[in-house]
């Protein structure tokens, strides 16, 4: 029998639904609206929500200043480039760990979780100082490198997860039938385990895009992606609230709209295997 | 060709020794059935022939070639699973050609004989459905097709019929035996379900505790079990065992007579009481108590108004008690 719920609790349920939601959505919203005020009523005490003179001219004046394309391209290369990266480091060691699981592999699944425990910052200076030895430093390659690294563990553990839920039977059907440890995982696990790699894709996709120690630590220019472009109007010269708040829109824009259209991927991503 | 030698095969997992050391020769075209309660070692016997499990010590031969540390993919070998074990994401037609594709074949060949076991195994309407949309009847022909299109030299059967319903498992039983009639290949079928192995096997193997109990047809492990393990396992329902005075009288430690090799008689030597009368229509089953043994149970053909509490004789057919030594051993 399905449980009866009165209007009056279904309504005060989606007013608190809404309410969490508006809670978590209003910077986003108050520095997508920043970035279209003049910079005066940007800082202005008290804050003007709607009532402001609406103008483009943030936007022309970062577009002026600074190539955002450029930013963009190095935030793509390098959000995808290390999610594929990882995804390809990722597959064949989360398959060994729950097939063939050896009498370590929770303790080294808890040791890779752990690593993200530390603060980034605890490694800046050795890391730095490996990517100047290796001629690394500012660019793409150091930092799909290190993003790689940084996700790994987050990677290995979701498709861990999803491949657990595979049974083994059928990769066994498939050693029977023939099938090398190539054709196994190529033919058959991935293809099976699509829904949880591609929510793993996103998500690492999305990770990637919005880390910003390393990226702003570990470049100039050249390999500098959107994050640092955001970083660069918090510039010496003083700050310039609505010109910054322009700049993030821009840089929160493309993986905003990435995350609307792939909800539905995501979110059955991270319940897959809670229901049966 | 499909003949198979284990020579001292040992297989442990960490201290347990699951399979202590078996030694078996499986000729080509036998249908060979390992039977056995659950945990006797039947299926990882089987995994071990299938290059599933890595055996521990001792040797597999497949055709004279030795195939211990070869894998799976290379020992000519196909195994339909209890699981059926389709690739969910394939259609039918795809599962099936799956092995020929891993083998090279080409694609005309291929098409061929998937249509060819298509044809033989009545799916040739489902070939375009998923696994999913199929029944386990029809999953379990699919997992079947998979495995003769490759003409393997052997075929491994880890218990296919257990998750189908009664009927069609009898019915699934039938045909399999028809397929190894018609291939002539070898066949090694792992069951607890002694009547499954009476039914279908050429040569039954009886398992308990990782070792081999006996190996022979049904009927001569029916007429003459090697032990009481297997005088209790074969034959359903199972022989009475009798140890105590009335064994001594026979010079053994126990003896066992089969519930349809006890008859009641008039002044039969054993005097008891009707506990439990169970009537099928075509045998009834009586559970009799007789003092100073245990409880035995008598098969009668037809309908025989017994009840409850009501007094009979009884007396074993000539010939027919098998005697066993305090070891559980036969006696000739």
């Amino acid at each position: 029998m399905a449980r009866a719920v009165s209007t009056r609790r279904k309504s005060f349920n989606t007013a608190a639904a809404w309410s969490v939601a508006m809670l978590l959505f209003f910077p986003i919203l108050w520095t997508i609206l920043t970035s279209f005020k003049p910079e005066p009523q940007a800082v202005a005490s008290p804050p003007v929500f709607l009532g402001f003179d609406w103008t483009w001219q943030n936007y022309i004046d970062v577009n002026q200043q600074r190539d955002y394309l450029r930013f963009f391209l190095n935030s793509v290369i390098i959000a995808v480039g290390s999610t594929l990266l990882g995804l390809v480091i990722a597959i064949p060691a989360a398959w060994s760990m729950a097939f063939v699981p050896g009498r370590r592999t929770k303790d080294l699944l808890m040791w890779m979780l752990s690593t993200k425990m530390m603060p980034a910052v605890g490694v800046l200076v050795p890391i730095y100082l490996i990517f100047k030895t290796l001629g690394l430093l500012d660019s793409r390659t150091g930092l799909v490198i290190v993003l790689t690294l940084m996700n790994l563990p987050i990677i290995v553990w979701m498709l861990y997860t999803y491949f657990k839920e595979i049974p083994g039977e059928i990769l066994e059907a498939a050693r029977m039938d023939g099938a090398g440890l190539k054709d196994e995982i190529l033919y058959v696990l991935t293809p099976m385990a699509v829904p949880g790699i591609a929510s793993t894709l996103l998500l690492n996709i999305i990770l990637a895009w919005n880390e910003a120690f390393w990226t702003i630590n570990l470049t100039v220019t050249d390999a500098a992606p959107l994050t640092k472009f955001i970083t660069s109007f918090s510039s010496p010269q003083g700050l310039f609230y609505a010109k910054l708040s322009a700049a993030s829109t821009m840089a929160i824009a493309p993986i905003l709209i990435l995350g609307w259209f792939s909800q539905k991927q995501l979110v059955r991503g991270l319940t897959f295997g809670a229901v049966k | 060709m499909g003949q198979i030698t284990l020579k001292e095969v040992r297989k442990s997992f960490g201290e347990v020794d699951v399979i202590p050391g078996v030694d078996l020769r499986i000729e080509d075209g036998e249908f060979v059935v390992f039977v056995g309660p659950s945990g006797c070692g039947k299926s990882t016997l089987l995994r071990l022939i299938a290059g599933l499990e890595d055996t521990t010590s001792g040797r597999i031969e497949i055709d004279g070639q030795d195939a211990t540390r070869l894998p799976p993919a290379r020992r000519g070998l196909a195994m339909v699973f209890q699981s059926y074990a389709l690739y969910p994401h394939m259609s039918v037609k795809k599962n099936i050609m799956f092995p020929l594709k891993m083998a090279g074949l080409d694609r005309d060949e291929a098409e061929r004989r998937v249509a060819n076991a298509a044809r033989i195994l009545n799916l040739t309407s489902y070939l375009d459905r998923r696994p999913g949309q199929l029944s386990g009847g029809q999953r379990q022909r699919v997992a079947i097709g998979r495995a003769i299109v490759r003409e393997p030299a052997a075929f491994l059967f880890d218990e296919p019929l257990s998750n189908l319903e009664a009927a069609l498992r009898v019915n699934m039983r039938q045909e399999i035996s028809e397929l190894h009639q018609n291939l002539q290949t070898t066949m090694i079928y792992v069951t607890h379900d002694q009547v499954e192995a009476m039914t279908m096997a050429d040569k039954i193997v009886v398992l308990n505790a990782g070792r081999i109990e006996q190996v022979g047809s049904p009927l001569d492990l029916y007429r003459a079990p090697a032990n009481t393990f297997v005088a209790g396992f074969i034959g359903s329902p199972k022989m009475n065992l009798i140890t105590g005075p009335e064994a001594a009288r026979h010079h053994a430690a126990t003896i066992g007579v089969r519930p349809e090799h006890l008859e009641i008689v008039e002044n039969g030597p054993w005097a008891g009481t009707v506990g439990l009368a169970e009537h099928l229509g075509s045998d009834t089953f009586l559970k009799v108590t007789v003092a100073g043994m245990e409880p035995l149970t008598i098969r009668v053909t037809g309908e025989r108004q017994l009840r409850h509490g009501d007094r009979v004789t009884l007396a074993p057919q000539a010939g027919k008690i098998h005697r066993f030594d305090a070891d559980g051993k036969a006696m000739a």
